[in-house]
């Protein structure tokens, strides 16, 4: 499935209204750990179907990056029916990914 | 059965995998976060020789493609333990795998200091951080504190003192071991507050942090101090606990070993951070790098 770019605009839609369970990527284009976890993350998305993965660049979606309560990045935050079930922060291995989506 | 195993793919391993295998031997990284180790962290590399400016990541993944288009072969496990067997060979276990092998790099790095204080590995990422540079954006006209008496402690309270609302310095001694300077460009600023002789003992919060206990280290008086960030700069720690009961560390945990990268077991090379030695850059991790991967092959050779 292809990685979904969220904004203020899209994320109603894509996020709380998505019947899969999503899993956001929160990073920025100055963040090394960030750039570390992107090819990961594109990697999952290419094997995964049941979850949605989405990114949030912070600097552009600071209300999103704040209202998720963003206090380091990467983090990544799993989403089911709307509500934030589970976060992390950190760039880490496939396998660690894997297994924090619940696979 | 492999000739190196490099443990750590941090800037001393791969430079160790670079040489290794450019000296036709059979190499394995293990890795137990990502590639790039502490470099990663850092926007701005300027000082590596032939090099104007690059970013850490961008070093980073330059290196670790250079080890594996040479043909390095890279498992993202951590390393638990090493044994050596009679014949001078070894077997590292990491994860569910266990590797055979005629010499170890051992490229670990080096950790950030904890407090060691109940909530603080629970709050990390949701107030508590190891890097002021990374993280300090988010704390935009909020109260943090900045917990060290280096220099680094004394950077971060700089930089934060820009984006805070206030910045309160906490150091268990009275006086700074930080440079005079820095300190006196922060004594100057009117919303950064110096707490001596103070030691965080508790850190409250669930969701994300909401302040912390602090205890004179004279009196043992305690008080409480509201903040939404804070930052530990108490140095940092080598990552060697898993082989400290088969090599022999200094007290801070440091592999012993001299330049020549030599350790305490014949066939086991220190390089990097995670080595006894006064200075770690750049640099010094991949000198290390290269020393350990010759001394590596020349002990492959013999065995």
């Amino acid at each position: 499935m292809d990685i979904v770019h969220l904004s203020k605009e899209n994320f109603e839609a894509e996020v709380t209204q998505s019947e899969l369970p999503v899993l956001i990527d929160f990073w920025a284009t100055w963040c090394g750990p960030c750039q570390m976890l992107g090819p990961v993350l594109e990697e999952i998305a290419m094997e995964v179907d049941d979850v949605k993965i989405a990114k949030v660049n912070v600097d552009e979606n600071q209300e999103l990056a704040q209202k998720y309560g963003v206090m380091s990045i990467p983090m990544l935050a799993l989403v089911k029916n709307g509500e934030v079930v589970d976060t992390t922060v950190g760039a880490r291995p496939k396998a660690d990914i894997l297994k924090f989506m619940g696979k | 059965m492999y000739d190196v195993v490099v443990i750590g793919a941090g800037p001393a391993g791969l430079s160790s995998a670079i040489y290794a295998l450019r000296a036709g031997r059979r190499v394995l990284v293990l890795e137990g976060k990502s590639y790039g180790g502490q470099i990663v962290n850092t926007p701005k590399v300027e000082n590596y020789p032939g090099i104007k400016e690059i970013s850490g990541f961008e070093f980073a993944t330059n290196m670790f493609e250079q080890a594996k288009a040479l043909g390095a072969e890279v498992q993202y496990e951590k390393c638990t333990g090493i044994e050596r067997r009679a014949a001078g060979d070894f077997v590292i276990s990491a994860g569910d795998h266990s590797y055979e092998c005629r010499s170890i790099v051992l490229a670990a790095g080096a950790v950030n200091r904890k407090l060691g204080v109940k909530g603080e590995e629970e709050l990390i990422g949701k107030g508590v951080s190891y890097c002021a540079t990374c993280d300090g954006a988010f704390f935009r006209g909020k109260d943090v504190a900045v917990v060290g008496g280096g220099n680094t402690a004394l950077e971060d309270a700089l930089f934060l003192s820009n984006y805070c609302k206030t910045v309160s310095v906490i150091h268990r001694r009275d006086a700074f071991r930080g440079e005079k300077k820095k300190e006196l460009l922060l004594r100057e600023k009117d919303n950064v507050h110096f707490h001596l002789e103070q030691q965080v003992v508790a850190i409250a919060g669930e969701e994300h942090l909401e302040g912390v206990t602090l205890r004179n280290t004279a009196t043992g008086e305690e008080k409480d101090l509201p903040v939404e960030g804070l930052f530990v700069a108490v140095g940092q720690m080598p990552d060697t606990q898993g082989f400290t009961s088969l090599i022999q560390v200094d007290e801070g945990g440091y592999v012993v070993a001299e330049e020549n990268c030599h350790t305490s077991i014949p066939g086991i090379f220190a390089a990097g951070d995670c080595r006894t030695k006064n200075v770690r850059q750049l640099t010094t991790a991949v000198a290390d790098g290269s020393v350990a991967a010759l001394a590596a092959c020349a002990y492959c050779e013999g065995h």
